[in-house]
């Protein structure tokens, strides 16, 4: 005779499920995984599980020489590539107490605001189609290729560059440069407005991002939201404005903040971060003034022993770099903060009780690079 | 036999005549239909790649790129490779997916379309089946194929289909009403549901002119439920790449995830079939009543061109929106529906109503 089993009767709208978004999906931009516990189509919790791109490059620093670690920061946020770059630079000659001549400083700011440019380009593209809108995407390739044809006349390379090195710059800029900038600037002036008619007026658009996974100012600071996503919630959190570098102490710009914390609210200050890059290359563009294009550098460089660190503003938040010397050519630890991994914190946060379409909008807003979480 | 352009009536009328004169009825009957029935096989297969190379051309022009450009000219035979790959491609099983409904469901959602074609009238005397409630049989043939979609996100026995199927199946049953609702505006202007006599009602000038404001407003609401009908974007939840990676055929392959893709695009087809027979006027050419000389040369212009020109027409406002919005999410999908659309919509018809009744209209 068979036995009687007595299952447990749940109704059907209390039972919940797991769907694993990720290592292999559309929405998640890389490796990322997300186990996501859903209720019908609302999301009750969300497991980030990251690692899938690990590649120890923490570890690695420590056998590497300083220049050498600047090849390593570009493989971590690969759309910020320079900004990295820069972040070891400067901690290097913070460190040995190097001064940089002006016309480094110049091209220093100006590529760095060129990539944050190109970084919001591709992030407003990818946004774009999380949300459906496809065409989205090809515009906003469309107008990044002109960064990376400027980048590769320049430095030869279009995404993992290396170009800053400690003290200088590899080599000099083409001439070509300043007249291919400017170019740009006014390429892509005309060029951001289709980005607005094309998304921003857009009432599915609204629909989609305005009151979407709010994150309050408190909760920002409380989980170290930094960059764009924090600025979002209103919180003034920009490394340029704070802890100025390079020439941002001179330059004239607005630290955008919006007062949202919502998915349009991250959106709208990206946007406009875009406008504020261009109208800082504007100011430094025409005047670089001529000289080296590096400080007279030793062969082999050794950080007196102690410990540093460095801040820079990537386009994705504030990147730390922290570093322990013993003195030696190699660092004996070597610890980055990056701002993707910090921002991953908050995605369960701000997304429970929404749907799993609000999920992707919100996780596009967040915008995160998956081999700056692993590193 | 007679062949007149202009006038289809009297060649098929004739073919049907020396059928059952040469053969007994009931094989004049099987033959009749298995013609018709073969000629649209082909028809469906080739407007399904057409319509399959045209949207990629659309969406390339739409987004600065150049489409499909390397087999044959202009890449015209870019669709025949793709079909080609898929017949040859494996078909892979899934364990613990339920077999039959697995199987079946890609064939219930192309016979529903298929069925739907044979309403159609392209051009004068040029359908398969003249029904006297030709709209209804449409409306109800083309409700079928939620069937197909709902099954094939259950059998799959995977979340992102299950989620796929469930968020398709509350959105055809809802936008049913707002299709069903925006023909039956013109119904009343029209007076009868056979789609002979609705193009012949259009003789005098379409109904999107005919029927003042509310039957552009019917126009405009059967254009948007019928996009949400057929599961394209901005209303692609049932498949929706970037949240559910394919939805409810996710887990299908080769040529029956061929099935689905071409019933897809038959659905467009069908539905701005519809559109163009229902509202533009089908087949019947552009008159505008007094002015003899202008509506003689346009009656110069084959109704198979006219039916065709306006079935274009409307297929490209599909595409157009589907490559400039973004997807809404299946809650606002559903408001949009329940509270704006049909609220329209009934006070659509009463007004359409009123002004049939005073003798308002055109």
């Amino acid at each position: 005779m068979k036995e009687v089993i007595n299952l447990p009767v749940h109704s059907i709208e209390e039972e919940e499920y797991h769907i694993n978004m990720g290592p292999q999906h559309p929405s998640t931009h890389g490796v990322l995984r997300l186990v996501v516990t859903l209720q019908g189509e609302i999301v009750k919790k969300l497991k980030p599980h990251c690692g899938y791109i690990h590649r120890g490059i923490e570890k690695m620093c420590e056998k590497d020489t300083y220049p050498q670690i600047i090849h390593l920061t570009d493989r971590m946020d690969y759309l910020s590539a320079h900004i990295n770059n820069h972040g070891v630079c400067l901690l290097v000659e913070n460190a040995l107490q190097i001064e940089v001549p002006e016309r480094v400083k110049y091209i220093r700011t100006i590529i760095d605001e060129l990539t944050r440019i190109q970084s919001h380009q591709l992030w407003w593209a990818s946004f774009g189609m999380d949300l459906g809108g496809l065409t989205c995407f090809f515009y906003g390739l469309r107008d990044r290729e002109k960064i990376l044809d400027i980048w590769e006349e320049s430095f030869g390379s279009r995404l993992l560059h290396s170009y800053y090195t400690p003290g200088g710059l590899m080599q000099d800029i083409h001439p070509d440069f300043q007249k291919k900038v400017r170019e740009f600037l006014k390429y892509f002036r005309k060029k951001i407005r289709d980005f607005d008619r094309i998304l921003t007026g857009n009432v599915i658009f609204r629909e989609r991002t305005c009151g979407i996974g709010y994150m309050s100012r408190e909760t920002a600071i409380n989980y170290g939201i930094t960059g764009p996503s924090g600025r979002g919630s209103g919180w003034s959190c920009d490394v340029r404005k704070h802890h100025p570098y390079a020439l941002y102490d001179k330059v004239e710009f607005r630290e955008v903040l919006r007062d949202e914390g919502d998915t349009y609210g991250r959106y709208m200050v990206r946007m406009e971060e875009m406008r504020e890059s261009m109208h800082i290359i504007e100011q430094l563009i025409d005047n670089i003034p001529a000289g080296d294009c590096s400080a007279k550098m030793k062969a082999v460089l050794r950080l007196p022993a102690g410990e540093y660190f460095q801040r820079v503003e990537t386009a994705r938040g504030e990147l730390g770099i922290y570093c322990i010397s013993d003195g030696n050519k190699t660092p004996l630890r070597m610890k980055f903060r990056t701002p993707s991994f910090i921002n991953l914190g908050v995605l369960d946060h701000i997304s429970r009780e929404m749907k799993i379409a609000d999920l992707v909008a919100i996780g596009g807003s967040l915008d995160l690079v998956i081999p700056d979480i692993d590193r | 036999m007679a062949f007149n352009i202009y006038d289809l009536t009297s060649f098929t009328r004739s073919i049907d005549q020396a059928l059952y004169d040469w053969l007994p009825p009931v094989w004049a009957l099987i033959v009749e239909m298995t013609i018709i029935g073969l000629t649209f096989l082909l028809f469906y297969a080739l407007v399904g790649l057409i319509l399959v190379y045209a949207e990629r051309k659309v969406c390339a022009f739409m987004q600065n790129r150049v489409g499909p450009n390397r087999v044959g000219p202009y890449g015209i035979f870019q669709t025949i490779a793709d079909f080609v790959k898929l017949l040859m491609k494996e078909l892979v099983y899934i364990r613990n997916s339920d077999k039959l409904l697995f199987n079946i469901a890609p064939f219930i959602v192309i016979i529903a379309s298929f069925m739907a074609i044979a309403a159609i009238p392209f051009a004068k005397g040029l359908h398969a089946i003249d029904f006297d409630i030709g709209i209804l049989y449409v409306i109800a043939v083309s409700s079928l194929g939620v069937v197909g979609v709902l099954l094939a996100g259950w059998s799959s026995n995977n979340k992102y289909s299950l989620i796929g199927a469930m968020r398709s199946g509350a959105q055809i049953v809802s936008y049913e009403l707002s299709v069903g609702l925006s023909l039956l505006t013109v119904i009343v202007l029209a007076g009868t549901m056979q789609f002979s006599q609705i193009v012949e009602a259009q003789s005098g000038g379409w109904f999107i002119f005919k029927g003042h404001i509310p039957a552009f407003i019917a126009f405009v609401i059967f254009l948007i439920a019928s996009t949400a009908e057929t599961n394209r974007g901005p209303f692609d939840l049932a498949e929706a790449e970037s949240e559910l990676t394919a939805g409810f055929h996710t887990e299908y392959s080769g040529i029956k995830f061929a099935f689905f893709f071409l019933a897809e695009y038959m659905n467009m087809f069908i539905v701005a079939s519809i559109g163009a027979t229902v509202f533009l006027g089908g087949w019947m050419p552009f008159h505008v009543p007094g002015w003899e000389g202008f509506n003689h040369v346009m009656d110069f212009i084959p109704p198979l061109l006219w039916y065709g020109a306006k079935t274009v027409f409307v297929i490209f406002l599909m595409m157009w929106f589907k490559w400039t919005f973004p997807r809404l999410r299946i809650d606002q999908l559903l408001t949009l529906e329940w509270k704006y659309l049909l609220p329209i919509n009934l006070v659509n018809i009463l007004i359409m109503s009123f002004i049939v009744l005073m003798g308002w209209h055109f």
